[in-house]
């Protein structure tokens, strides 16, 4: 008995076709194949040519089928006929929506552009959101950076010219230690995955700083289970002992970045703590044969690396190095002083500095790969400092995070370990000059009715001057960005919009317009709080205080209930999108890469992808980059005809591969009306391989500057100065001290910027003022994003949400223990904002004063397309019911919960009180928020799913 | 009763899993799964998928474990899927013939045709490799992608389990343990690949890489006597470009 019946066909084809394309179900980016059955999804791989993963895929990815399947797609446009939240929608053509939309947004152009928010969430697509901001006319826009990891960005940005998140990575190939901070599944997702697979292969050390140990910190030879929001206080000591055994790169610090600078020491005086520079603007260091200042990036110049001069003019100046070394040395960032913050003691941080030092300095490795630097001498070899670092959300969602973020850099400048090989590296087009222009627009004179906006609404400011304040100092944008609030507000906060507008300030919002961000539900710091602002109302007016909301999404989510009108999106296989090198790019260290995304079927609804409703509202508001003079669209193609025939500056436009026209230049060149042919004939991507010599020391690397510049990356060959000493911070404290024309308009805005702006990178307790342990919040609350799930998109998802369809809070087992709980306990959790009911686990793996969730798994009853007794809905919870906006009262002001320099939402600051429910208590999450009409689109959710058994050649299904 | 073949296989393809690297991320038990539910065993049938419990059949799950107290403690993922026993009891215990093992190439395997849903193959395999569904009434398991990896319409290099073919983290081999000399073998015995609960006898084929043991510190710089402390041992250090 042992032959089968019926013989296995083992040359089945996969499908009848495949087509590639870009995964989105995370913002990984990878590339994928697409096979198609009579029609259908057969099966997503990925797609093995591609940059970004080489053809694996992760758990998101090979759930694209049950995404696009999803019973929660929105099917039609739709207007609101209730009141807002209540979910009730009449459905109505695309016409009639695109012209309600237009009408309510050519009012506010040609009144007064401010009253647009038009903020955008996971969209991918801000080279043209943010362009589309410019041509309107509003200052009134960001995407989601600023509660992401605007930290991540800003602090690398404002240090090296480059960040960690997904604009810089780890040298998979050369390095020999490996050290995580806050790293969990995260940017980019694959890519850390393929590389620790790497990493353990060729038997480096891989170390992860994480208060939970999961996912890489499971794999990691060592965890440190730290206190969350302290890795500034352990970097600082780890900074201590390089520099109190002198194992740092002193060539790289002279060659690379500002140390040798000389910073004016004049306390209480209008240019203290600025860098001393000559008539011609040149830094100055200090020529110690000649006792004379000289330009400190003139080559062949011997600079004192320590002491403290006397200028020609009499003023006192100490170097940067100095200064930074006096901070560091000092006992309060000994390893003792760090173990009594951070939970990882003493013993540790030495090892872990011992072995950095070891790894990046002893021993050194060499490629034999000669290379010129930007003076113009040639290198024989490419030294190795084969210690790589990569941080993330752990250290960015702290309102510390910005600092901590700048002191890892410190590190990674002391180690000589950037762009090295072995070394994080940057991803072109980074390294740009410290900090990048261009300076956000949105001054009083950069706007008005009826006209674009004089320059694009997010940049970099150098100082006060570069603010978006009026002159009494209130904030000019509805986020608060470049205001006091937030000075360095590099990515907007658009955690802060639902609050400001609800309140009017600094003005009425009277069209709220966003995309793809579930403000409604876990993408708003506050849920309680979001909603209260979307449906609060003038109380003389009755009227919505945020007059419209248009929303755009694919699905039926928490926040489509909170619109006035909703735009219906496709899926990710229903849609052209560029993943460009304008926003976002898909780089790796070794080139630039771009990507598209090709429709792999027309959509079956009456949907529309959103960038064609933008593109097509810009022509019926007459916006002129959309529209042509004699009236009719630009782009009467839309997105894809933008993709193609959009230049931002003479021959660069969203998409850098194959321009020109024949198709042969990349980067730069004239438009190619066959490009996204090319892009689908090479798998949906294009990639150029930077030289050999091109591939490291891009800071500092002539052909590669010489090729970025030309590349238009930068805007010159000169080399990229890494700085120690932040000059644009110093600024900011200069105006809180009292100089300048643009000071901070209070005595706690003064004070606020004199606790937390630091020229040299510093750890601060979190702002929140809970730092005490024994307050009556004991506990951290973090959450983490599981890898198999990505924000609030996975519950949808009929295989994903069999891996997480509830989430726990994960508790140390001692803690369990003491309080006499166990696994499933239901316990009350509260914090200084709200409380809410959940089930317990306990763990090993966790910092022992710390509690942690899956983020979002938790569901409002009714939403995506999930049966009203679906577990994410009664067992799920979010922790966003205990954090707040806003920083407590007490501090002087209206102070976001977010990093005092750039905004970013401080969703890890959290702390709480945990208490055991009665034993009788309903088995149910709180707080129980009613539920939502179910998709008005949708259809009855099948009560089985045999997906596939119509692919299965050899017979049906038997039932 | 189902027979073994009467020559034990030479050839026995199997997997070899790495949980030194797995970081438990579910890509290979969700490839898996879309790559089953429309291949030779399709559909991997989901019940409730959208309600109050969702359930599904999945051929391969990941599940993580904590091992040891504390910091000195450990998280494993640990993927589980059918093992293809070498002296497997799901087969022998089969009453119709529908469980078989592969004499060509040592899978085990369910012959749909054949099975009456019983049951007494889950209850017979340890592992719990064995998936029933409750809609099509049959016993489904882990074909080792049989459908994929002779699939001459697939390019060669492609033509390993979906598993293996989409883990990120290169945590999961593929190959044939029954030579001693194919890369998987010497794999196994160069990290010490181990069997899963080798006391029931069954002779699993795939193999488990434990985790590496933790590679210890650094020593300090040696400081000597007498070196100047502080900010002064830097004063005489010049810097230049």
């Amino acid at each position: 008995m042992n032959a089968p019946l019926e013989p296995i066909d083992y040359n089945r084809p996969t499908g009848d076709e495949i087509k590639t394309t870009t995964c989105y179900m995370c913002a990984c980016r990878c590339g994928i194949r697409v096979h198609l059955k009579d029609g259908r999804v057969r099966y997503i791989d990925g797609n093995p040519d591609h940059p970004v993963n080489g053809g694996v895929l992760c758990g998101k990815g090979a759930a694209g089928i049950m995404q696009h399947y999803s019973p929660a797609r929105l099917t039609k446009p739709l207007r609101r006929k209730g009141a807002r939240g209540a979910g009730e929608f009449e459905e109505i053509e695309w016409d009639e929506a695109l012209t309600m939309a237009t009408s309510w947004l050519s009012e506010v152009r040609n009144t007064d552009p401010r009253r647009l928010a038009f903020f955008t969430g996971r969209d991918q697509s801000q080279s043209l959101t943010g362009f589309w901001a410019t041509q309107f006319g509003t200052p009134n826009h960001a995407a989601h950076g600023g509660f992401c990891s605007v930290n991540m960005a800003a602090g690398g940005i404002y240090s090296i010219g480059g960040s960690f998140w997904e604009f810089g990575e780890p040298d998979w190939e050369h390095a020999r230690m490996l050290l995580m901070f806050g790293v969990a599944e995260d940017h980019d997702s694959n890519p850390i995955k393929i590389g620790l697979g790497k990493l353990k292969a060729r038997g480096a050390k891989v170390v992860s700083v994480n208060p939970v140990r999961t996912g890489y910190s499971a794999i990691a030879d060592e965890w440190v289970g730290i206190r969350p929001g302290t890795d500034g206080a352990l970097v600082s000591a780890l900074i201590h002992e390089l520099l109190r055994q002198d194992r740092i790169d002193l060539e790289f610090l002279a060659r690379t970045t500002d140390a040798s600078w000389l910073i004016n020491q004049n306390p209480g005086a209008a240019d203290h703590g600025l860098v001393i520079k000559d008539a011609d603007g040149a830094p100055l260091g200090w020529d110690s044969a000649a006792d004379a200042p000289t330009p400190a990036r003139a080559p062949g110049a011997n600079l004192s690396l320590i002491g403290e001069r006397t200028l020609p003019d009499g003023r006192k100046a100490k170097t940067v190095f100095q200064l930074l070394a006096e901070r560091f040395l000092d006992g309060a960032n000994s390893p003792e002083a760090a173990a009594a913050i951070t939970d990882v003691s003493a013993e540790t941080i030495r090892n872990l500095a011992n072995d950095l030092a070891a790894a990046a300095l002893d021993d050194p490795m060499e490629i034999p790969q000669p290379w010129t630097d930007w003076t113009g001498k040639r290198h024989e070899t490419m030294v190795a400092r084969p210690v790589a670092i990569h941080a993330m959300r752990g250290i960015s969602a702290h309102s510390n995070g910005f600092d901590t973020c700048r002191l890892i850099h410190v590190l990674q400048m002391l180690l000589g370990a950037i762009d090295a090989p072995g070394s994080f590296r940057y991803k072109p087009p980074f390294p740009k000059p410290v900090p990048p222009g261009p300076k956000p627009a949105g001054k009083a004179d950069q706007i008005g009715p009826g006209r674009p906006m004089a320059g694009p609404p997010l940049g970099f400011v150098a100082g006060p001057e570069d603010l978006l304040v009026d002159p009494d100092g209130t904030p000019r944008r509805i986020d608060h960005a470049y205001s006091w609030e937030a000075p360095v507000a590099a990515h907007g906060l658009m955690h802060m919009v639902i609050e400001n507008a609800a309140k009017q300030d600094p003005n009425p919002i009277d069209v709220l317009f966003m995309y793809m961000a579930n403000m409604g539900w876990n993408s708003s710091m506050s849920v309680e709080n979001a909603l209260k602002g979307l449906t609060a109302k003038d109380e003389e007016t009755g009227e919505y205080k945020i007059k419209h909301v248009i929303y755009s999404d694919a699905f039926w989510s928490e926040t489509v209930a909170y619109a006035d009108l909703i735009f219906p999106d496709t899926t990710y296989l229903e849609r052209w999108d560029a993943i460009s090198l304008l926003d976002r790019p898909i780089s790796d260290a070794d080139g630039p890469a771009d990507a598209i995304r090709q429709p792999i079927f027309e959509p079956d609804r009456d949907v529309r992808p959103f960038q064609e409703v933008v593109i097509d509202l810009g022509h019926r508001l007459g916006l002129p980059a959309f529209t042509n003079e004699d009236g009719t669209a630009k782009f009467p193609g839309g997105y894809k005809d933008y993709l193609v025939n959009h230049e931002r500056t003479p021959g660069v436009g969203p998409l850098a591969g194959w321009r020109g026209e024949d198709g042969d230049k990349g980067g730069v060149g004239a438009k190619n009306p066959d490009q996204l042919d090319k892009y689908i004939e090479n798998g949906c991507f294009w990639r150029h391989e930077l030289e050999p010599e091109q591939r490291y020391f891009k800071h500092s690397n002539k052909s590669y500057l010489e090729w970025s510049a030309s590349m238009g990356f930068i805007p010159n060959a000169d080399p990229i100065v890494m700085h120690l000493y932040s000059e644009p911070l110093q600024k900011f404290r200069l105006a809180a001290e009292g100089h300048g024309d643009i000071q901070p308009p209070t005595d706690a805005a003064r004070q606020r910027v004199l606790k937390n702006f630091d020229p040299i990178a510093s750890w601060r307790p979190p702002l929140n003022g809970l730092e005490d342990a024994d307050n009556a919040f004991p506990l951290h609350a973090i959450t983490q994003r599981p890898m198999a799930m990505y924000h609030s998109w996975g519950s949808q998802n009929a295989w994903l949400r069999q891996i997480h369809t509830a989430n726990r809070l994960f508790m140390a087992r001692e803690l369990v223990e003491e309080m006499g709980l166990k696994d499933d306990s239901w316990v009350y959790v509260t914090s200084p904002n709200g409380k809410i009911k959940a089930q317990i686990k306990a763990m090993e793996g966790v910092n022992p004063r710390t509690v942690w969730t899956w983020n979002a798994i938790g569901k409002r009853k009714g939403a995506w397309g999930l049966d009203k007794d679906a577990p994410e809905a009664t067992k799920g919870f979010l922790l966003n019911h205990l954090i707040s906006e806003l920083l407590p009262d007490g501090q002087g002001g209206h102070w976001p919960n977010a990093d005092p320099v750039t905004g970013q939402a401080a969703w890890y600051d959290l702390r709480v009180n945990i208490e055991p429910a009665p034993a009788d208590t309903a088995q149910v999450s709180e707080p129980v928020i009613p539920a939502l009409p179910n998709n008005p689109g949708g259809k009855p959710n099948p009560s089985r799913l045999g997906f596939g058994a119509a692919f299965r050649g050899r017979k049906e299904t038997r039932s | 009763m189902t027979s073994l073949p009467a020559t034990a296989p030479m050839k026995k393809l199997g997997l070899v899993i790495d949980l030194d690297t797995c970081v438990g991320c579910h890509a290979c038990a969700v490839n898996c799964k879309e790559w089953n539910t429309g291949g030779e065993m399709a559909p991997l049938t989901d019940m409730d998928p959208y309600g109050a419990e969702p359930e599904g059949v999945w051929f391969n799950r990941v599940h993580g474990y904590e091992a040891g107290d504390g910091a000195n403690g450990r998280t494993v993922h640990f993927p589980r899927s059918c093992l293809h026993c070498e002296t497997p009891a799901c087969v022998t215990v089969c009453p119709t013939g529908a469980s078989y093992k592969r004499e060509e190439d040592g899978i085990v395997l369910v012959d749909e045709d054949k099975c009456i849903g019983c049951k007494l193959c889950s209850w017979a395999c340890p592992y719990g490799a064995r998936e029933f569904d409750e809609t099509v009434g049959v016993m489904k398991k882990c074909t080792l992608c049989v459908d994929r990896i002779y699939n001459e319409t697939i390019p060669e290099a492609e033509r390993v389990p979906a598993c293996v073919s989409t883990c990120p983290a290169s945590a999961r081999h593929f190959g044939d343990l029954g030579d001693p000399n194919s890369d998987v073998s010497k794999l196994v015995a160069e990290r010490g690949g181990y069997d899963l609960a080798p006391e029931f006898d069954y002779k699993p084929t795939n193999k488990y890489l434990p985790p590496r043991e933790r590679m210890p510190s650094a020593p300090a710089a040696a400081e000597a006597a007498g070196e100047p402390q502080g900010l002064l041992k830097w004063v005489d250090r010049m810097l230049s470009i």
